[in-house]
């Protein structure tokens, strides 16, 4: 069930309906208002409805028949009797810093100030359904949920302030938190006006300030709990330590496809505290300390029965064996007429492949979880992006009812869409069944790089035609694995076909920050370069006459202008590249600046200027540490990180031989925010880093005449 | 199993552990520090950085009985009275975090390096932190943040003791 997730999320990105597991409907009805004053203190509570249940699931996965629809929660907000302010969402930090722009757009529509304002996060006994914190929609989706909420918090505070002060509702404004009385400096906390309520309005709609009126949203605000974590004080999952807790390790099969025939586990236990389970292919053991762990596991004596696997070096020919290959393909896809007309007649015609390389999510905090079953409850503290995904696994995994379990997402050392399933809060439960007590299991960083899902590797088949203006008349796109997020060109091509081909793939693979995209941008924007190569055409200037759409019109224009596109030649053994893109409702561009030292072959990545556009910007600083640090981490997936496997193990499983991107890396970086106050705000954890890599190739061509098509590109440098 | 006496933080602490521990575990595990964090457990990433005898260690590479004798510090032992370390106050002004996992072990990279060399040059920060690996990519602001501090002065005074 864990692989086909993992397939669905990354071919399908959209189908979170098929994902989600059994579909888990909040039912409104069924909560009491007691039950949530319990929970919650009195107070005020606004309670966010989603009426058509289409902001998190596509619709088909409701139910059928005459009895009306359950009303799906999308967040919740409370004023509590102290005037603290408590905002619930399912979705998790992982670094994208959404604790902080959630908290200021509660403090915009609220009125009231940062410091007064919580926010819960990723739990599945106090945050409303929700899907999971993926596809960059928390800023265009969940944002407007807690936005809408606060907006009626705010009003409702208003009508319980024109009660008390027996005033004309119009003649009061809020503000910090507080609302007053202009006319006569009578002023009341939000905390006076909730004090002994117990007030519940669920909404659907509500009156939103716009952006251009915004004055905490739209501004810079330093992290939320950056205090936390500068002194060590913010526990990750690993950091958690509770009452009698024990360690956990798995027993790994030594290859992928691996089944295990029997284990002697004498060794293991005797060594102090050891207890070992085992239940089918599932073995580990749990100790008092991690290092007898570690030593117990690798004690045990195990077979395995393995199967012959599919190696790196056969990995492209592999992939090509695609169950669905092009219409009418025996021996190359057959193409639809226009596209066979208007491929002969173009001026220029142009066939290339592209390879992307598996790589690694390698988040800094290994997959961890700590898991205690309690009377009959089972409860996980895990970093995962989908707490109520992983609830719903670890019900289905020990067949208890999903009431019985309890996620909870500590704000994580990471994710890249890397943290989507819940394998390591499955193992600890298991291990915590087995012990009779709370176990701690830490993945190694030779588990990570093994038994989390990668990046899909790929190939990309490109077959063009240009007439002799430069404009593209023909475009025929083959993705074979990798998927389809950014398949499709925002160039105004008449003629094209897109396809994706599923192949099988021999190393589980998943959701990687962008998805497919990173792959399909390399390819084509790499081939745009080609073509402009070939007409002898400035790469910008191809694109341009290519393209239609303003806003990656104006991020082009934005960054060649900060670049400095095409007013300077590059110096000796340097090369300027270009590239831009679209994904997940935001637009990119970059120019790249390269570097190559003709006796190593060594490449640097000197420069790189990036524009961007994302709609309303809630939280600039934020967001441009979001943009610079996607452009650095898609260094690594261009220039270099590829995972190297053989007979079903994994080669390179550790960072003295994965190379990481790391400070001597870095480029100068300077970054433009368009800020579009007129366009709804669309999310940035995802769309910077596909533009990256073409754009790199695109420079190192400029700087050497090598053009490269695979990524990563210069694992080795660049040979002469 | 062996009883050690351990400075850390400045205070004296007793444990008792098998000595194949590393000061990593320890710390975590026993002494309930557990701002130094598990990256990768061969000294690649960072992420367990601790400062011995002021200088910047791995302690998930450091055997625990090896430090007995020796000043340790932690991030924890960062902080004076409320006020924060130089550099914690400059990660914070220049908010250099993305998810936080690295951070500590950044930071006592960059104490340890402020401490050998108070004003280092941007090329000599780029050396001394080339062993801590910052997988969200927020490596410019970490920079900005050393360079804030040593600029700030006060840094080479600040740590054990």
């Amino acid at each position: 069930m864990i692989e086909r997730l993992a397939d669905e999320i990354e071919i399908e990105p959209e189908r979170y309906e098929l994902t989600a597991g059994p579909a888990y409907h909040f039912e409104f009805g069924e909560i009491q208002r007691r039950d949530f004053f319990k929970l919650l203190g009195g107070g005020l509570l606004i309670v966010m409805a989603l009426k058509d249940a289409t902001a998190q699931q596509e619709s088909g996965g409701g139910r059928r028949g005459g009895s009306p629809r359950p009303v799906e929660i999308g967040a919740w907000l409370h004023i509590a009797e102290d005037g603290t302010v408590t905002a619930y969402t399912g979705k998790a930090e992982v670094g994208q810093n959404i604790r902080t722009s959630l908290t200021q757009v509660v403090a915009e529509e609220l009125r009231a100030q940062v410091s007064t304002i919580k926010v819960v996060m990723g739990d599945t006994d106090l945050t409303p359904y929700d899907a999971g914190t993926f596809g960059s929609r928390t800023t265009p989706e969940m944002s407007p949920q807690l936005r809408k909420a606060a907006a009626a918090a705010r009003e409702t505070i208003l009508d319980l302030a024109a009660e008390e002060l027996k005033v004309e509702r119009d003649s009061l404004l809020a503000a910090n938190g507080k609302v007053t009385h202009p006319a006569t400096g009578r002023s009341l906390s939000y905390g006076q006006l909730s004090k002994g309520k117990k007030i519940m309005k669920a909404i659907g709609a509500a009156a939103l300030s716009t952006p251009s009126e915004w004055k905490v949203a739209g501004k810079p605000l330093r992290k939320i709990n950056g205090r936390d974590i500068v002194t060590g004080k913010h526990q990750y999952t690993p950091d958690i330590k509770l009452p009698g807790m024990l360690h956990g390790k798995i027993l790994r099969p030594p290859a992928f496809g691996g089944t295990l025939a029997s284990i002697d586990s004498k060794e293991a236990e005797k060594l102090p505290g050891v207890v070992v389970a085992r239940d089918g292919d599932f073995a580990g053991v749990v100790a008092p300390t991690e290092e007898t762990a570690a030593r117990a596991v690798a004690a045990i004596r195990a077979e395995w029965k393995t199967t012959p696997q599919v190696s790196a070096k056969e990995l492209f020919e592999h992939l090509r064996k695609t169950p669905n290959p092009p219409a009418g393909a025996s021996a190359g896809p057959a193409r639809p007429a226009e596209l066979v007309e208007s491929l002969a007649a173009a001026h220029q015609k142009l066939e290339r492949t592209y390879t992307i390389a598996y790589i690694a999510h390698a988040p800094l905090e290994p997959r961890a979880a700590v898991a205690e079953w309690k009377d009959g409850k089972l409860t996980v503290w895990t970093g995962t992006q989908r707490p109520f995904g992983v609830r719903s696994e670890l019900a289905a995994a020990f067949r208890i009812p999903e009431t019985s379990v309890r996620v909870i997402v500590p704000d994580t050392g990471s994710g890249y869409g890397g943290k989507h399933s819940g394998e390591a809060a499955i193992e600890a439960a298991r291990l915590a069944k087995a012990a009779g007590k709370a176990v701690k299991l830490v993945w190694t960083r030779e588990e990570e790089f093994t038994w989390a899902y990668f990046r899909p590797a790929g190939v990309i088949d490109v077959t063009s035609g240009v007439d002799k203006d430069g404009v593209i008349t023909a475009w025929d796109f083959h993705n074979y694995n990798s998927g389809n997020a950014g398949l499709r060109p925002v160039y105004a091509i008449q003629n094209q076909r897109c396809e994706f081909h599923r192949s099988n793939s021999p190393l589980r693979q998943g959701s990687y920050r962008a998805l497919a995209s990173t792959a399909n941008h390399f390819a084509r924007e790499v081939h745009i370069d080609e073509l402009a190569a070939s007409l002898k055409m400035d790469p910008l200037e191809f694109r341009l006459k290519n393209l239609k759409d303003d806003r990656l019109r104006a991020a082009l224009e934005a960054v060649a202008k900060a670049f400095g596109w095409g007013k300077s030649k590059p110096a000796a053994n340097h090369g300027f590249g270009i590239a831009g893109g679209f994904e997940k409702g935001g637009y990119i561009a970059n120019c790249a600046e390269v570097a190559v030292d003709p006796a190593s072959g060594k490449v640097k990545i000197v420069r790189v200027v990036t524009a961007f556009e994302c709609g309303a910007i809630v939280n600039p600083d934020g967001l441009k540490n979001q943009v610079e640090g996607s452009i650095i981490q898609g260094i690594g997936g261009a220039l270099f990180e590829a995972i190297d496997f053989a007979d079903g193990k994994i080669l390179n499983p550790r960072f003295s031989r994965y190379r990481v991107p790391r400070f001597s890396d870095m480029p100068a970086l300077e970054t433009v925010l368009i800020d579009r106050k007129d366009l709804p705000s669309e999310g940035a954890g995802e769309c910077p880093i596909v533009a990256l890599a073409p754009a790199v190739g695109a420079a190192i061509f400029d700087a050497t005449g090598v053009r490269l098509r695979s990524l990563p590109m210069v694992p080795n440098g660049i040979k002469s | 199993m062996k009883v050690l006496e351990l400075q850390v933080n400045g205070i004296n602490r007793r444990v008792e552990v098998g000595d194949e521990r590393s000061l990593l575990s320890v710390l975590r595990d026993e002494l309930d520090l557990t701002g130094a964090k598990y990256g990768c457990g061969e000294g690649q990433c960072g992420a367990c950085t601790v400062l011995i005898d002021g200088r910047a260690a791995r302690s998930c590479l450091t055997p625990v009985a090896s430090v007995e004798g020796k000043q340790i510090t932690t991030i924890e032992g960062l902080e004076r009275n409320g006020d924060l370390h130089p550099l914690q106050e400059a990660f914070l002004s220049e908010d250099a975090m993305q998810c936080g996992y690295c951070t500590a072990g950044m930071i006592m990279s960059g104490v340890g390096l402020l401490k050998k060399n108070p004003s280092p040059t941007d090329a000599e920060i780029l050396r001394a932190m080339e062993g801590n690996v910052c997988r969200c990519g927020t490596y410019p602001r970490i920079v900005a943040a050393i360079r804030r501090a040593a600029t700030a002065g006060k840094a080479a005074k600040g740590g054990a003791q």
